[in-house]
């Protein structure tokens, strides 16, 4: 625990905590230490060099992850039960069914089915678990005080990687031999569309990963500095910080309303594309089937 | 001399970022175009119209948001 530490005071156990005070006393490289890291130390007091430490400690982002984790699935847990009690089966559904059967249909309608055809069940629970996590995330992150989860790099680099793996895994020989050997091109026109293809396989999740996170950081680095406008200004004088104060709490509200929108279309963006790249890994078994159905229906 | 060099990477940094904003500008801006002139055309098929205006405008805009991406990281990384 990291508060056993009391702000870098004390030692715990070979760990100590660095400070500024630390870095400067013990003269330490300020490009390779940094305040608030933990370091291991030996029995002299002075730094081990060769002990790795992990630091795993509870952050805002994590505890705002846990918040959205447990939210969303108490929500989707209680309208499973009303489902399986029937409720909204055979006749209109209610209250929070009203509220996300629209969404859930919406992405399986018209984000899974195009795309994935009839495998679309098998990756739906991974698509909508993208989908409602990084939209309760988005929305969290807008509320002054929170933590921006989804503006943060480790995140979306994870959300990616997962993606990725996704895709790899659900690729079969047919896609790896039309990115080796894409059909119908001229062989000169090969020689360059090989390396993009083979490119492109890492590529696309990692455009995935960096527009899910400019969106979000841009949408806040905006509303910081029109809020900073005001401060800049009323250093210079007063009058001149209470005079910009309506305008830029104008153009705050309003892009505050487009980052409402703005979360909701980054995570559909998502969404739709690991779906349009699953669909693409998964187009051998897809025409496979059909092949299959067309000589059955033959003989 | 570094002095000189910070200012670059600065300058560098937010004229790229600056750039990507013109790009995605025109980019986007034809979208809307091409998508406002075929629900003129066609008024019946605007909801289909309007959801693949947004999903390339969204994709246009990614490719915007990479360049400010590096534009940043110019300024900050040494």
């Amino acid at each position: 625990m990291s508060s056993k530490f009391h702000h870098g005071e004390e030692t715990y156990h070979n760990y100590m905590m660095l400070t500024d005070e630390k870095i400067e006393e013990l003269k330490l490289d300020p490009s390779k230490y940094n305040a608030q890291d933990i370091v291991a130390i030996d029995d002299k007091g002075a730094i081990d060099e060769s002990v790795k430490v992990y630091d795993i400690s509870i952050t805002r982002n994590v505890i705002q992850m846990f918040i959205a984790l447990a939210l969303f699935t108490w929500i989707m847990l209680r309208i499973a039960k009303k489902y399986k009690n029937g409720h909204g089966v055979v006749s209109a559904p209610k209250g929070s069914q009203g509220l996300l059967e629209p969404v859930i249909t919406f992405v399986r309608d018209e984000v899974a089915k195009p795309n994935l055809g009839r495998l679309s069940d098998r990756y739906l629970p991974f698509l909508l678990t993208i989908f409602f996590f990084i939209l309760i995330n988005n929305i969290f992150g807008l509320i002054p005080g929170s933590a921006n989860v989804t503006g943060n790099i480790a995140f979306t680099v994870i959300l990616g990687i997962i993606a990725f793996v996704v895709i790899i895994f659900s690729a079969d020989s047919h896609y790896w031999l039309h990115i080796i050997n894409p059909p119908g091109v001229p062989l000169g026109v090969k020689f360059i569309l090989v390396p993009v293809e083979i490119i492109s396989v890492f590529i696309k999740p990692f455009a995935l990963i960096i527009r899910l996170f400019a969106n979000m950081v841009a949408g806040h680095i905006i509303i910081i500095c029109l809020i900073s406008l005001i401060f800049i200004f009323a250093n210079l004088s007063t009058y001149a910080g209470w005079g910009t104060a309506p305008f830029s709490i104008a153009f705050t509200i309003f892009i505050y309303l487009i980052e409402v929108l703005v979360a909701f279309l980054q995570a559909f963006i998502f969404t739709m594309l690991t779906a349009v790249f699953i669909g693409q890994a998964v187009e051998g078994k897809l025409h496979q089937h059909h092949q299959e159905h067309e000589d059955s229906m033959l003989a | 001399m570094t002095i000189m060099l910070d200012a670059t990477a600065n300058a560098g940094g937010a004229i790229g970022a600056g750039l990507a904003a013109v790009g995605a500008g025109i980019g986007i801006g034809q979208i809307g175009k091409g998508a406002v002139e075929a629900i003129a055309r066609q008024p019946e098929v605007s909801n289909d119209i309007r959801g693949n205006m947004i999903l390339t405008a969204a994709l246009v805009e990614g490719a915007a948001l990479f360049a400010i991406i590096v534009g940043f990281l110019a300024m900050v990384l040494k």
